[in-house]
């Protein structure tokens, strides 16, 4: 077909070949706004540029220089130094890690089991639902310095209502957000409470899409409601659920201002929720070790990508 | 959408009597979730109108005399009335310029599937926000601008930027291009078409994405610590302060809180559909 009068125009299509679209319109419409094309994406691909890509390399240069203290202070190339000074640390660096890791698995993964199990209590609509959607958006976009400030109130060890209501069920009272091993499980537990409507949300969403059929013939021959779900249900939620978890992980692994606001700098005193992205906060504001602080940013940015890249291999994800 | 309940065909009427019972249990689990989900909201709500003695005597619970006298010692201090405008101004400046550049960009992805070059934007949503304020910060300094509205913005731009890409790239690819062709075919330029056939027609796509860039900028705690000063410091950052001063002062802690959360719910009780709409757009597309 190609090589009929149709294709003669020279500069036609470049990357898109006028593949199965036999006339003018299609062909016309790319060159005709070919031009536009880049003039309209220009102002984003400059602001990428110039606040995304060149901090990514000024970050990454910085990772191998002594930089610290005053910003304008001089700095010397030191080499891998600042890589091995932060793979060798096994008192703030690990620790940090095995932290984020921990609560990053841990708070997504009840959030998966939750937010599955809630979306398909919601899955089919009655009167009210507009209303329990409602109450699930308002912790998402709740401002979290707000969110952790009042789970401070409720979880106070002395004065919150959390050990009053287990007092009165006979249960021991705890000491949540004020001791050191209990710090990171409870900030699990207000991260799930805060972001298992996300993924609820995020699987009804994928629910809708899903057509009814198979679903019904599971039904007609006699197939139980977990039967249904499990066979039939979750394999083709599946991409959906995917794409649900890279996100939710992703920003798991980033969480800050919720361990921020109710631990404060550090982590607490014992360093007890400090996460990576909490020990470079630190490192770069408090210490004003910029150099280590870049180099932990490096690993960190790193860890994530390959995170993401090894969630969407295996979960067979395709979400652009 | 589908409509109504259950697997509305082969239902045979032997099955009723298990769902009516299924539909108890469910209305009963969801009053349950609503109440966990709610609750906390609710505690805090009272906690607001509450005095310093109630509010730290769990046995108070919900029912007793609300004062307004939490709110009238906090709106009396000052800052959190100057900081909402902060935040209120850097959000709608943030959010605006953020419109004005990926809008168009959205439209031009969206409508090429250049898919190669919207990852490269949406890398954003993944590079940890903190690895840029390193030279963030090391730029702004040496510019003098830390403690700027300038650098404020800029930095939220960060987070608006690739979420209205995200969520308009969606909404632009389920727009008919024959209206843009025909468009043009009647002699509107290329940007003639885009501007007054396309943008219109994505008007509530641009308003949910502006909402929830909005609010993000709202809540966004990191970069105003480390950018705001006295002057321009933001909401999340004058709570933060109001911790670390006035740890005692749970009925101000909690006015504060419920007056820089009662936006974000009424955005949620009017706007929930389109907001909903705009959280999980993208992640069903294949």
């Amino acid at each position: 077909m190609g090589a009929t009068g149709l294709a003669t125009a020279p500069a036609g299509g470049k990357r898109r070949a006028p593949r199965g679209r036999l006339l003018r319109p299609a062909r016309t419409f790319e060159q005709a706004n070919r031009r536009l094309k880049w003039a309209m994406l220009a102002p984003a691909l400059l602001f990428v540029g110039l606040m995304i890509v060149f901090p990514l390399v000024f970050t990454a240069n910085l990772s191998l220089t002594d930089a610290f203290g005053a910003v304008n202070a001089g700095k010397e190339h030191v080499g891998l130094t600042n890589f091995t000074d932060a793979l060798g640390d096994t008192r703030r660096f690990w620790p940090a890690v095995s932290r984020t890791v921990v609560f990053t698995v841990g708070a997504v993964l009840l959030e998966t089991v939750l937010g599955l199990a809630l979306a398909m209590l919601l899955r089919r609509p009655f009167r009210g639902i507009r209303w329990v959607r409602t109450v699930l958006i308002v912790p998402l976009l709740a401002t979290p310095v707000a969110i952790g400030i009042l789970w401070l109130l409720i979880l106070d060890p002395t004065n919150g209502i959390a050990n009053h209501l287990l007092a009165s069920v006979g249960l021991p009272r705890q000491e949540f957000l004020g001791s050191v091993g209990q710090s990171l499980p409870t900030l699990m537990l207000i991260d799930v409470w805060q972001w298992t409507p996300m993924m609820t949300l995020l699987l009804l969403a994928g629910l809708t899409t899903l057509p009814d059929e198979p679903e019904e013939a599971a039904l007609v021959d006699g197939a139980g409601a977990w039967q249904r779900f499990r066979y039939v249900t979750l394999p083709m939620l599946a991409p959906t659920l995917a794409t649900a978890l890279v996100l939710r992980a992703v920003d798991a692994l980033k969480t800050f201002d919720l361990l921020y606001a109710t631990k404060g700098a550090g982590g607490g005193s014992d360093f007890e929720v400090e996460t990576l992205n909490v020990y470079a906060y630190g490192l770069t504001f408090d210490y004003q070790e910029y150099g280590l602080a870049s180099a932990v940013l490096v690993l960190f940015t790193l860890f994530i990508i390959g995170v993401v890249i090894l969630m969407r291999r295996r979960g067979g994800g395709k979400n652009a | 959408m589908t409509t109504t309940t259950g697997p509305a065909p082969s239902a045979a009427a032997s099955r009723t009597r298990r769902r009516r019972i299924g539909s108890a249990a469910q209305v009963a689990a969801v009053i349950l979730v609503a109440l966990v989900f709610a609750l906390p909201i609710v505690w805090m709500l009272a906690a607001a109108f509450k005095t310093n003695v109630q509010v730290t005597d769990p046995s108070v619970g919900l029912w007793f005399t609300p004062t307004l006298e939490n709110f009238r010692s906090v709106f009396e201090a000052g800052q959190i009335v100057r900081s909402m405008g902060n935040s209120l101004l850097v959000g709608v400046v943030s959010t605006a310029l953020s419109v004005v550049i990926a809008v168009p960009a959205a439209w031009a992805v969206g409508r090429f599937a250049m898919h190669r070059t919207a990852s490269v934007i949406l890398v954003a949503r993944i590079v940890p926000a903190i690895s840029l304020l390193v030279p963030w910060y090391y730029l702004f300094a040496q510019m003098g601008l830390v403690g700027s509205y300038t650098a404020l913005v800029l930095s939220h731009m960060f987070v608006s930027v690739p979420l209205i890409m995200w969520i308009m790239i969606s909404f632009f690819a389920g727009l008919p291009v024959e209206l843009e062709e025909a468009a043009q075919v009647d002699g509107l330029s290329a940007f003639g078409a885009f501007w007054r056939i396309t943008l219109p027609l994505a008007a509530p796509g641009t308003a949910t994405a502006s909402l929830l860039a909005f609010v993000f900028s709202w809540n966004n705690f990191m970069f105003a610590l480390v950018f705001a000063d006295e002057r321009t410091q933001t909401v999340p950052v004058t709570l933060f302060n109001f911790i670390s001063y006035a740890s005692t002062d749970w009925g101000g802690l909690m006015a504060a809180t419920t007056l820089i959360t009662l936006p974000v719910i009424l955005a949620a009780l009017l706007g929930q559909k389109y907001l909903i709409a705009g959280l999980t757009s993208g992640a069903t597309k294949g």
